[in-house]
């Protein structure tokens, strides 16, 4: 209890938000996220990361205590929004003392310092940081002080802006073909939106948060409470089917350069929901799911290709279940001699079994084969009736296919005895035993339909690709797939498609992000672990003593 | 299925083949190898090369090794992210001493206090980023279940990788030969490229003297408490956290030493440089028996030798194209043999017994 | 016939002999325990018998099968279950859930009938889902189903062990501590659940005991473990009054707690 404040909690926030942004500006994220225009003219993504630190410093500080009193927040927040500003001028300092650091910090470049110093000469430039970065954990502390009715709306406004202008990528290619030139121009830039949009999104999110805080919800909650047993039902179907629809309809909407995006993101979404399998499901941490992956391409590369390696001129579909089969046959016999082995020496001969697969595919010894690290050419499109698919719209409903047909599968078989017995395998793998469940046959169709999904991927990853090259199958993929299912909800269903829109989906929309994601997820699964372990959208509980027919009706749909 | 069929343990006789398989297979390189082949075959100097660069190998693998040793340990977790703390130190070593030492002239003028200065620095940094590390990372999840300290562990591991990487860039950055350490020296009628001594010499004394502070030392008693068990070494009024926290830092030193040596041999560093030496030198601890001091020496020194000498024996033997190319095939083979075979490695006892 | 006869079965860690030269039968419908003082051996020869542990020497007969070098899933699938001394719940999963994999044995339908939601599955899972809701009533937990089995109280815990134990449908139950850390009403209720089980289900019990209160209430045949060995067996009046068993309690200084307990 200190209705004081904390002065050393003041100091190690602040300092701390300034050692983090410290190490985004070192390790160049600030100046490549600079390029990016979220407001033109006014805010880069840049300029919010740097400004945002303080401001969480502020508000970091003063939270956690009931009642906070102003004069307090002032002090504290300044005292921390400045305290923030200190790793960062001593960096300014350091390059006036050390002209010649680039040498050794590749990114310490003198615009990343330009923009430290906000524009001005480093001396200048290091007070004005301070008294900025002041001012704003000064707004930082302040939130808690402001009354509910300006906070929400001011939050909402901000958010939506932001959120609005970060993904502007989106709504630019939505609404190109919709709009007229001249709007288009008023409205976006080639980065991120016009004053004019920002305005009018600040605007209009906070007379929304205003008009639903002051009676909107109420009415929605009294009309929602007000359907009777069928309407409910009835509207509930209504929403899965538009959901179905606009699933169908997505790519025309998003046109194809977007469409390329979620195309990836599907991918993934169809590795995720294998690995959630063998992870989520049956707590077999299994690092070299990359392994599968590159099978299934590399089987549908061979039998298609049309170019020197191909060795029988498949089509697509003949070699797709072949593809799908090897890569299942790879899972079984992998898993056979790890069967007897848990946890974390698991995942480490994964990772073995994973890399070997990788250094065989680039090595000589398969060459003749598989190409090694010229990989496989023409590879083979897939047709239908005679019209062959090519463009990304074209894959997106492959896909889309693949995707419906893991996550039927996957939520069959969770809700099922299989199900059942993988998670008893996961809680408690000698009780599982002893209750009766036989390890070996519940392991290896753990693997096998995990890998099922994988090879899938791969086989579609390469049709849609034309060629494939060994590097293409890193260890990182399976480190991505890994962490999109961790941050998505291990075990979740829906968290595979939050995590790889996440994880997949954002870094391709913000393409300044690319180099620095490998740094973002390492950052992210230490982050979940300690402060969100179940993710972002865990698996709900499975109601069965109670409730088991909506249950049943439920699962008819989409799940 | 009659129940006599299924009562057959498939699963061992599977394993059995596979044993069965890869020994006739190496038996079979080998002999082709040695007694078969005609002209092209390397002569006694090129074996004892190879044992050499093997054992030299062998031994950065033995030092990186230690840290996996210590912290499974105390902590029973696969610290995945050690191979980084290998690359931390090695790499701003590098960059702001060892470069700056080398175009001064200081280094070739003071080899020694050059190469030592240099690799205090490395051994601080990685220690720096180990407690980091550790703190961040690792402690807020002692209690948590095993599998996720290992994914944190993972998430740790690409973390500095990048963060690294975005730090000093993703060139390779050289690593300044030292005039004195040019050539070869013969010992015993043998020539040994003078690195490899070194790298050989530093590794043993290293090991020694780890050895000794384990064994010794207040210190290594309250570590091996520790690893003994947690909670009574508590009751012994033995400072559990901190105790973990310099079983951390002992092994990053080490790490960060023997990637100084590593940057001596191989005349480069970059960010990527710790993952494969760190899974090669899980390998190695586990080869040797992971908790155990020696058994890491051993298996560093034994994963090394079968590296170099594994291509030009048997996998030439069997007529394979490139056969250098697989050497890392060979460690991970070795990493996934020993792990079903015989988890408890060389000289380790089994740690996992069936509990009930 | 015995239902369990466990001859000369002796098992050793290294240079320790926990369970030494042991001889030892269950009747069929009875309910017996094995007592003795803490590491002497009884949770060891629970392993022995659920396969657990292989045991060196000796044999273990079940219903007329050798349950030596089998699985414990394949003892389980023979008709013995069981509960362990320190809980071992999948404490993730719902209580109905827990029930549901205890009930594995008496499963058959194959994952690809899931799939496809053929006729036969979907009977067999919904007739599980009956019985599991059968069991939870039996044992006391109808309303707790769908709580997560880690959320629920201690005692609760311990039923749901017993019940997912039984879903197995058993003919055998080993019962390890199941009044452990139980307050005396909870003990009187689990021990009258117990008898209930036999009398019911005719499911025949062996439990290992700390409780005197309930060894003597319920068993019809005591066996007295010391370091691994069979020092005294009969009927409760028997056992409290043989100077073997009280002085391998005394001996260890537990004296004033088990005088009192076992005059009780």
């Amino acid at each position: 209890m200190s209705s004081q404040l904390d002065l050393r909690n003041t100091a190690r926030v602040g300092l701390l938000a300034g050692v983090i942004t410290l190490g985004v500006s070192a390790v160049g994220m600030l100046e490549s996220f600079d390029k990016r225009d979220l407001i033109i003219g006014l805010l880069t993504l840049g300029q919010l990361l740097l400004f945002s630190a303080p401001f969480a410093a502020g508000f970091l500080v003063t939270r956690g205590e009931d009642k906070v009193d102003t004069g307090e927040a002032v002090v504290g927040g300044a005292v921390a929004g400045a305290l923030t500003a200190v790793p960062l001028i001593a960096l300014i300092l350091l390059t006036l003392a050390a002209p010649n650091i680039r040498n050794s910090l590749v990114n310490v470049s003198p615009e990343l310092i330009s923009l430290l110093s906000l524009g001005a000469s480093e001396i200048v430039g290091s007070l004005l940081l301070l008294v900025g970065m002041a001012v704003l954990g000064v707004a930082g502390a302040m939130f808690h002080v402001l009354p509910d009715a300006i906070r929400k709306p001011l939050i909402s406004g901000l958010g939506w802006m932001l959120g609005f202008a970060i993904l502007s990528e989106v709504s630019l290619n939505i609404l190109r073909p919709i709009l007229g030139r001249g709007l288009m121009r008023a409205l976006f830039g080639t980065k991120g939106i016009t004053p004019l949009l920002a305005a009018i999104i600040f605007v209009v999110a906070i007379g929304l948060t205003i008009w639903w805080s002051k009676g909107g919800q109420q009415r929605y909650e009294d009309r929602k409470a007000a359907m009777s047993e069928e309407q409910r039902k009835q509207s509930r179907r209504i929403s899965i089917g538009v959901g179905i629809v606009s699933l169908l309809i997505l790519p025309i909407i998003l046109g194809t350069y977007l469409t390329e995006v979620v195309d990836n993101v599907g991918l993934f979404i169809l590795m995720g929901l294998g690995l959630n399998i063998v992870v989520g499901f049956a707590g077999l941490l299994d690092l070299g799911y990359v392994a599968f992956f590159a099978i299934g391409a590399y089987v549908m590369g061979i039998l298609t290709s049309q170019g020197d390696l191909g060795i029988a001129g498949m089509s697509f579909w003949l070699a797709l279940p072949i593809a799908v089969g090897a890569a299942v046959l790879a899972g079984v016999t992998l898993g056979i001699p790890v069967l007897r082995m848990r946890g974390d020496y698991l995942a480490i001969v994964t990772l073995g079994f994973g890399e070997i697969i990788r250094v065989l595919a680039t090595s000589d010894l398969l060459k003749p084969y598989i190409g090694g690290a010229q990989g496989i050419l023409q590879i083979g499109k897939p047709t239908i009736f005679g019209f062959e698919m090519v463009k990304p719209i074209h894959f997106y409903y492959l896909i889309l296919a693949g995707v419906g047909l893991a996550v039927f599968v996957a939520s069959r078989l969770r809700d099922a005895r299989l199900g059942r017995q993988w998670m008893a395998l996961r809680e408690d793998e000698d009780v599982a035993e002893a209750m009766g469940i036989h390890l070996v046959s519940t392991k290896l169709l753990a693997f096998g339909i995990g890998a099922a999904f994988s090879g899938l991927a791969g086989a579609i990853f390469s049709a849609r690709l034309s060629s494939i090259f060994p590097h293409s199958f890193n260890l990182l993929i399976s480190i991505n797939v890994l962490s999109l299912i961790i941050v998505g909800g291990i075990g979740s269903l829906p968290g595979v498609v939050v995590g790889a829109l996440v994880l997949v989906g954002l870094p391709e929309l913000l393409r300044e992000f690319a180099e620095y994601r490998m740094l973002l997820y390492g950052a992210l699964l230490i982050a979940m672990m300690i402060a969100r372990p179940e993710g972002l959208w865990p698996s709900p509980i499975t109601k069965r003593e109670f409730h088991a027919a909506e249950e049943e009706e439920a699962l008819g749909g989409v799940q | 299925m009659s129940q006599r069929f299924k009562d057959i343990d498939y699963i061992g006789v599977v394993l059995w083949l596979f044993r069965t398989a890869i020994v006739v297979v190496v038996l079979w390189g080998t002999i082709s190898k040695l007694f078969l082949e005609q002209g092209n075959a390397y002569t006694t100097i090129d074996w004892i090369d190879f044992l050499i660069a093997g054992l030299s190998q062998g031994s950065l693998y033995a030092l990186i090794a230690l840290g996996y040793t210590l912290v499974y340990g105390v902590l029973f977790m696969i610290n995945f992210a050690h191979g980084e703390f290998f690359m931390s130190g090695t790499m701003t070593a590098t960059i702001f001493v060892a470069l700056p030492l080398s175009s001064s002239g200081f280094l070739d003028a003071n080899p020694i206090l050059g190469m030592l200065i240099i690799i205090i620095v490395a051994m601080l940094v990685s220690v720096g980023v180990a407690l980091l590390t550790e703190r961040v990372a690792y402690r807020p999840l002692r209690r948590a279940p095993r599998l996720v300290p290992l994914i944190t562990a993972i998430g740790a591991s690409f973390f500095w990788q990048y963060f690294f990487r975005g730090l000093y860039g993703s060139t390779l950055i050289p690593f300044p030969e030292l005039q004195v350490l040019v050539g070869k020296w013969t010992v015993f009628g043998i020539e040994i490229l003078k690195t490899r001594a070194v790298v050989m010499v530093a590794s043993v004394i290293m090991l020694i003297g780890l050895y000794i502070f384990i064994m010794r030392t207040k210190t290594g008693t309250a570590i091996r408490a520790v690893a003994e068990d947690k909670d009574i070494a508590a009751l012994m009024g033995i400072d559990v956290d901190r105790t973990i926290s310099i079983t951390f830092a002992t092994g990053a030193a080490m790490a960060g030493a023997a990637g100084i040596l590593y940057g001596m041999v191989f005349r480069q560093v970059h960010f990527f440089m710790g993952f494969v030496p760190g899974i090669k030198a899980f390998t190695a601890a586990v080869l040797g028996g992971i908790g155990s001091i020696p058994g890491a020496a051993l298996g560093g020194l034994f994963l090394g030798l079968i590296e170099a000498v594994g291509p030009p024996l048997f996998l030439e033997g069997l007529g394979i194209p490139g056969a250098h190319q697989l050497k890392d095939v060979i460690a991970f083979t070795m990493l996934v043999l020993v792990l079903i075979f015989r988890p408890q490695g060389i000289v380790g006892e089994r740690l996992a017994e069936k509990k009930a | 016939m015995a239902l369990l006869e466990a001859t000369n079965v002796t098992k050793r860690f290294g240079g320790l002999t926990a369970v030494n030269d042991f001889t030892f039968t269950v009747e069929k419908g009875a309910i017996d325990s094995i007592i003795g003082p803490n590491g002497a051996g009884k949770t060891t020869f629970f392993n022995c018998i659920t396969g657990f542990y292989q045991f060196e020497e000796g044999d273990i007969v079940f219903n007329g099968n050798s349950v030596s070098g089998r699985s414990t899933d394949q003892i389980t699938r023979m008709g013995i279950s069981r509960t362990y001394q320190n809980i071992r719940l999948f404490s993730q999963m719902t209580t109905i859930e827990n029930i549901l994999v205890g009930m594995e044995p008496q499963l058959h339908t194959s994952w690809i009938g899931a799939l496809f939601r053929l006729p036969s599955t979907v009977k067999e899972e919904s007739d599980a889902l009956d019985e599991a809701r059968r069991l939870l009533e039996f044992v006391g937990l109808k309303g707790k189903g769908d709580e997560i089995s880690r959320n629920l109280s201690y005692g609760d815990q311990r039923r749901l062990e017993i019940a997912r134990a039984m879903a197995a449908k058993p003919k055998l139950l080993l019962l390890d501590e199941p009044t452990a850390g139980m307050n005396p009403r909870e003990t009187a209720e689990t021990t009258e659940f117990i008898r209930r089980l036999r009398d019911e289900l005719g499911i025949t019990i062996l439990l290992i005991e700390h409780d005197m209160r309930v060894v003597m209430g319920i068993s019809e045949h005591i066996t007295v473990l010391d370091y691994g060995a069979k020092i005294a067996e009969g009927g409760p009046s028997a056992i409290q009054n043989n100077p073997k068993v009280i002085e391998a309690y005394l001996g260890r200084g537990a004296a004033a707690s088990a005088t009192i307990e076992l005059e009780n």
